[in-house]
């Protein structure tokens, strides 16, 4: 069992927890990820690794809710376990290597952070501070409710653009116009690009770099069963091979992923997870029958 | 009078009642059917049977204490050779290997050992007896990584004599492939499975799972930092393959490994659990081995129609002829010297079907199996909503990779000794299919026994 130190919400229905897993902790960099299994009968569920503190012993992981494992996940509170914690999953980020510090040293780097993506990019961004790098971030939300870990970033950036799409916050529109106003009309230049967020702002960010022809790397979080490279269900098409994200990546050249194939495969289980997560809503209200979800048939 | 040549029948489920459930196919002998079936073995001297055996149980002997009715004692004698009989006698190739040198065989069918050696281990689990732990220990510690058939065989030899033994395993529950690949309906999961890694366990094995060596910690750190003495690799077979085609990622397309194992260890045929799975209605497995059969005989119970599509013909099958018998009885379409050219979708990325092209047999291949040859212009269609590749796996690199100082063949297999299973890494040694590559539950055993042996000899030297 992997103890629950810290569990509450950053905003809106995003979720942060602090979990005991010190063979994690120990090893673990920036860009790999867990895998977190609520109890006996729950999903095993892939989470990014937002922080971790090797002397305590403790990872840090961030979520939303999207079906019934997660949702069951947003009911532990502090003092409860999880029954399964295990990593540290996939490959760190390039950046976060110390046989790589001297080359990325003279870099000049861009995080895009999108919604609960956010979470994950703050190690990376942490680990370059902590390493003499000052790295520039791009926040992007919905709206000021949903800017999350504001000022952890405020500590170990460089620059930090906050931008919401209702313009309630910071800038208004898209992380993607950031970009293009920071290059175009601000005279920044960037050598590297970290986008990390929902496939669709991933995607855009990557069409957008593309033409000021700076390489962009994106995290990958496709369906996946064991995270060990046994099964298969997370490959995604990089150029002209198939990679699994669970070992090869999770983090790819941006602008060799086919995003259009992966949005398509994240959807595979939609109905079956939309069905198990009415059911746990609901409980014994639901019965189906209004010919909505199939749960009757 | 019984008929003298041939087995005693088995009873089973019947074909149409276990195709939509996932209860064991197999109910085994009582104890007059076992007694019986015993008074059929020949005992002889130079028993070939016993050298048909991976872990060279000595067969003759516990068959005549069935014979006898001391099925205490047989227990006994199977557990010298093998720590996990209930499973082996579900799950081996008996056909190649033990029953196809039984001399009975030759004039009639074999002795059935395999459903005796279940009998024995059932009977000896429902009537509450467990392997003796060792009296005294010598407090050295050996780290055994997977929880497999290997890793269970090496951990419960090396306990045995005495060893600290902690087994490492990647997922949450202890058993590998016994867990994640072979379906409930095979290989009972609570009843069994879990009853003889709890056998180990009775020895003195402690099993950590949730650690990923390689990931979580290496075996350097294991070596140099934890106080592992020895490390025994019984990490598995790995990577699924695919066949390279177009449309194999589209939404539909299953490695055998991922649609096994929701199914059998995450349980998405079980309402209780959260897991998904997509309930096909019209599935291909491409594929002709044991897995294969698992996977379509797992789709035929969630309800589709499942074609298995073999590019060889029936000879060529790798399957246990009891799978490919199941299989057949319980309705699986065989489309034999078939091979898959593309998958086909729909505008939404989803399976709606497989090009394919009919095969014929030329020329014996590198393996001795007749090549299969594409018949010209015999292209089809198959109206399909899945397709699961069951074509092999290659191995990990996780540990490979993160260990100094161990070499792979071409195959990216761990090179081992086949006696002791010394790798080129001081006291580091391997077994199963991280060694092999994809083979049987039995052989990797039969790896982990040697091992174990190779392991107390390399220590003893110390």
């Amino acid at each position: 069992m992997y103890k629950i130190l810290k569990a509450g919400k950053l905003a809106g229905n995003i979720y942060e927890m602090v979990v005991e897993a010190p063979r994690v902790a120990k090893r673990c960099l920036p860009g790999q990820f867990i895998i977190v299994k609520a109890d006996e009968v729950g999903e095993r569920i892939p989470l990014t690794i937002c922080d971790y503190d090797r002397e305590a012993g403790t990872i840090t992981i961030v979520f939303q809710p999207i079906g019934a494992s997660t949702e069951k996940f947003t009911r532990l509170q502090a003092g409860d376990s999880f029954r399964d914690f295990v990593g540290p999953l996939g490959c760190p980020s390039d950046l976060c290597m110390e046989e790589n510090l001297e080359e990325v040293k003279n870099k000049k780097i861009l995080f895009v952070a999108g919604g609960v993506g956010t979470a994950p990019v703050y190690p990376q961004v942490k680990w370059l501070h902590e390493h003499g790098i000052d790295a520039d971030v791009i926040i992007g939300a919905k709206t000021k409710d949903l800017v999350i870990m504001e000022d952890k970033f405020k500590a170990v950036v460089g620059n930090l653009y906050i931008t919401t799409d209702d313009g309630s916050y910071g800038r208004s529109g898209m992380v993607t116009k950031v970009i293009d106003d920071l290059i175009t009309n601000e005279g920044k230049t960037y050598d590297h690009c970290v986008a990390i967020g929902p496939m669709i702002m991933m995607k855009f960010c990557c069409l957008t770099t593309k033409k000021y022809n700076l390489k962009t790397v994106v995290s990958m979080n496709p369906i996946m069963v064991d995270g060990t490279g046994m099964c298969g269900a997370c490959r995604v098409i990089v150029g002209d091979e198939v990679k699994f994200a669970c070992v090869d990546g999770p983090e790819f050249d941006g602008h060799k992923i086919d995003f259009d194939a992966a949005m398509k495969r994240q959807a595979l289980y939609k109905t079956e997870e939309g069905r198990a997560l009415l059911k746990l809503r609901e409980g014994d209200t639901h019965h189906g029958g209004c010919g909505n979800c199939g749960g009757d048939k | 009078m019984a008929d003298v040549l041939k087995k005693v029948p088995v009873r089973e489920q019947e074909p149409k009642v276990r195709a939509t459930n996932f209860d064991e196919v197999c109910l085994g002998y009582n104890k007059e059917e076992a007694m019986e079936e015993a008074a059929r073995c020949l005992h002889c001297k130079n028993a070939k049977c016993v050298q048909g055996c991976p872990v060279n149980i000595n067969i003759p002997d516990f068959i005549g204490e069935v014979k006898e009715g001391n099925f205490e004692k047989a227990y006994q004698v199977i557990s010298q050779s093998s720590a996990l009989p209930a499973i082996c006698g579900r799950v081996c190739p008996q056909e190649s290997q033990c029953e196809g040198k039984c001399i009975r065989g030759i004039k009639g069918e074999a002795v059935s050992i395999g459903k005796l050696e279940r009998f024995v281990a059932d009977w000896a689990r429902e009537n509450g007896i467990k392997p003796a732990a060792p009296e005294q220990k010598n407090g050295r510690k050996v780290a055994v990584i997977g929880s497999g058939p290997s890793g269970l065989t090496c951990a419960g030899d090396l306990a045995k004599l005495g060893y600290d033994v902690t087994i490492f395993e990647a997922l949450h529950e202890a058993g590998g492939v016994l867990v994640y690949g072979i379906p409930e309906f095979r290989l009972p999961k609570l009843d069994v499975v879990a009853k003889e890694v709890e056998n180990v366990k009775s020895l003195g094995v402690k099993i950590e799972t949730n650690v990923i060596i390689g990931k979580s910690v290496t075996i350097d750190e294991l070596m140099d930092e934890e106080g592992f003495e020895a490390v025994f690799i019984g990490s598995g077979a790995g990577l699924p393959m695919f066949m390279g085609i177009p449309g194999e990622t589209a939404k539909g397309v299953f490695s055998a490994n991922e649609y096994l194992t929701r199914n059998n260890l995450m349980k998405a045929f079980r309402e209780d659990y959260d897991t998904p799975i997509v309930h096909g209605k019209k599935v291909a497995v491409v594929g002709g081995g044991n897995v294969a059969m698992d996977a379509a005989r797992t789709a035929l119970r969630l309800g589709a129609e499942v074609h298995i599509v073999y590019r060889r013909s029936e000879a060529e099958l790798p399957a246990r002829a009891e799978e490919v018998h199941h299989a057949k009885e319980e309705g699986i379409i065989f489309d034999l010297l078939t091979n898959p050219k593309e998958i086909l979708v729909d505008e939404n990325d989803s399976v709606r079907g497989m090009k394919c092209v009919r095969m014929e047999l030329g020329e014996p291949d590198a393996s001795g199996r007749r090549r299969p040859v594409e018949v010209p212009g015999s292209e089809f269609e198959l109206e399909l909503d899945t397709v699961i590749m069951s074509l092999g796996t290659s191995p990990n690199p996780l540990i490979s990779s993160t260990t100094i100082g161990l070499d792979t063949n071409r195959k990216k297999c761990i090179i081992a000794d086949e006696t002791t299973g010394q790798t080129s890494k001081n006291g580091v040694f391997a077994g199963g299919d991280a060694v092999t590559g994809a083979a049987t539950v039995i052989l990797a055993m039969g790896a982990g026994k040697a091992a174990a042996k190779g392991i107390h000899e390399f220590l003893s030297a110390k």
